[in-house]
């Protein structure tokens, strides 16, 4: 379903990405691991036609996301880390100009609607403006979002970060069973390896833009001999501080937390 | 096409229910209203030049156009990193639908807003010259509009923090407003004067307003409706170009 051979990205001299291949099969739940700086957002990026790469190759259920867009954009859908939702509309409106921008005919943005509002437990809550919500529902809805016009492949970008254990649970609880049920392949990335540990299938980890592990967590474990993908993950990147200059983005998320209770 | 209506209905949506920043939004324009109109009438009046209420009416109009487009546009910084505009932009839609239709949204809430100004002057005592002025007075807030949009569309697209909006509010958007005869006349200025307002496009947004309402334009408002729409196509024009150059 995804398939990325000897991808490449460079800004400058710097090399975000480097010479990294991997393969998710259909109906996978792939964990993309790795620590600040690593290059996962950059390759998040790339699979998603947000980013040229300068060399190698990308393709999305036999799609070049470069020369198809709108196709490749149609057959998946993305949750940022960052929120994007319209705080003034309703959980439904905004369900609603989801459906209508991915071209999804009106009685099916009712039906997948009304599903997957229920499947996420929101359904109660639809016409309330999103800037009632709490954080955990506004992941939900997200997410709920994401699935609406029945994409072949998922991508989360850190799903449940600042969530709460009881809201990570459930979403991923909601997650897996629309990946069992509609065979969707969900391509994450995060930093909970508890979470990566319980839920995903495959797992690569990349460190300073080279995948440095792939496979089962068994796998990984077995890999360096230790018995949890943490400890996995710490052996194969290193306990160092990975110290990143703050960008405008992370100014602006500093700004919007200030702001929020 | 279904994807620019929604999106427009998003802008108006969106708009309308925010109830509070509607209210806080007229608070600017009625002060310079009342506090100008009212405070300089006087003098205004000594001078030869009648009321200056009636004067000055046009003039916190366009103001608020001016403010409610260009802002509309600017918003895109955080509206991108934060907001709903993410989503627009993976989606498998083209960027030229969705600056269109955030365009028309912002177009339409400046109108709303204007209209909003437009009876406040009325309560203050403001009376146009004809009902007939009414719908050439639309036509040019519309084009001020325009023009505006694609301008701060176009800042928007480009701005990369929060600091360039401190910026941008003080050395561009102030002055375009001040130095626009919203608020004085343009006839006899100094030389140098008189060229800025000369270049300055809202000169001609209000001038035409003026001239709808009031019946006094110091360009002509031929002149100020080919200015206008000029302008407002070369601004389109960038700010959808590099609208469409935002990277996610």
């Amino acid at each position: 379903m995804i398939r990325v051979e000897n991808l490449v990205k460079k800004f400058g001299d710097l090399t975000a990405v480097n010479d990294v291949s991997f393969e998710v099969r259909q109906g996978e739940i792939f964990a993309f691991l790795g620590p600040n700086g690593a290059g996962k957002t950059t390759t998040i990026k790339m699979l998603t036609t947000l980013l040229k790469p300068t060399n190698g190759t990308v393709m999305l259920d036999g799609l070049d996301p470069q020369r198809h867009q709108h196709e490749a954009r149609r057959r998946f859908g993305i949750v940022f880390q960052d929120p994007s939702l319209e705080w003034e509309l309703t959980a439904a409106e905004n369900m609603e100009i989801h459906g209508v921008l991915y071209h999804v005919p009106r009685k099916l943005r009712h039906e997948r609607t009304e599903q997957l509002l229920k499947l996420f437990e929101l359904w109660e809550r639809r016409n309330d403006p999103v800037k009632r919500f709490s954080g955990g529902m506004k992941r939900r809805l997200e997410i709920a979002r994401g699935f609406l016009h029945t994409p072949k492949i998922l991508f989360l970008d850190e799903p449940t970060l600042g969530l709460d254990p009881q809201s990570r649970n459930q979403l991923w609880n909601h997650v897996k069973h629309v990946n069992a049920t509609e065979q969707t392949t969900v391509f994450l990335t995060t930093h909970y390896m508890d979470e990566a540990d319980r839920v995903a299938h495959r797992i690569a980890i990349i460190d300073h833009g080279k995948i440095v592990a792939q496979g089962t967590s068994a796998e990984l474990k077995k890999q360096t001999g230790t018995d949890s993908l943490e400890g996995a993950f710490l052996a194969l990147t290193g306990s160092s501080i990975r110290d990143e200059a703050a960008g405008s983005a992370d100014q602006m998320r500093q700004f919007v937390k200030m702001w929020r209770k | 096409m279904g994807a620019v209506y929604i999106l427009w209905l998003r802008e108006v949506k969106r708009y309308l229910r925010s109830h509070a920043q509607i209210v806080a939004s007229l608070g600017q324009p009625l002060l310079y209203l009342l506090a100008l109109g009212f405070g300089l009438g006087p003098v205004f009046q000594r001078s030869g030049n009648g009321s200056y209420l009636q004067f000055i009416a046009p003039g916190v109009i366009g103001m608020m156009v001016l403010f409610t487009s260009i802002f509309s546009g600017i918003g895109l910084l955080w509206d991108r990193q934060f907001g709903f505009l993410k989503e627009t932009l993976v989606a498998p839609v083209p960027r030229l639908t969705v600056v269109l239709g955030k365009t028309l949204g912002g177009v339409t809430v400046a109108l709303i807003q204007g209209t909003l100004v437009v009876i406040l002057t009325l309560i203050a005592g403001f009376r146009p010259g004809s009902i007939a002025a009414i719908p050439v007075a639309f036509a040019f807030m519309a084009l001020i509009a325009l023009v505006f949009a694609g301008l701060g569309t176009a800042i928007g697209s480009r701005l990369q923090d929060m600091q360039g909006f401190q910026l941008i509010m003080n050395f561009l958007v102030l002055p375009i407003f001040f130095l626009s005869g919203a608020l004085f006349p343009l006839d006899h200025l100094p030389k140098v004067l008189g060229a800025i307002t000369t270049g300055d496009p809202l000169s001609y947004g209000i001038d035409g307003l003026r001239g709808a309402l009031i019946g006094r334009s110091h360009f002509g408002m031929a002149t100020d409706l080919a200015v206008l729409a000029l302008v407002a196509v070369a601004m389109l024009s960038i700010g959808s170009y590099l609208f469409s150059k935002i990277e996610v």
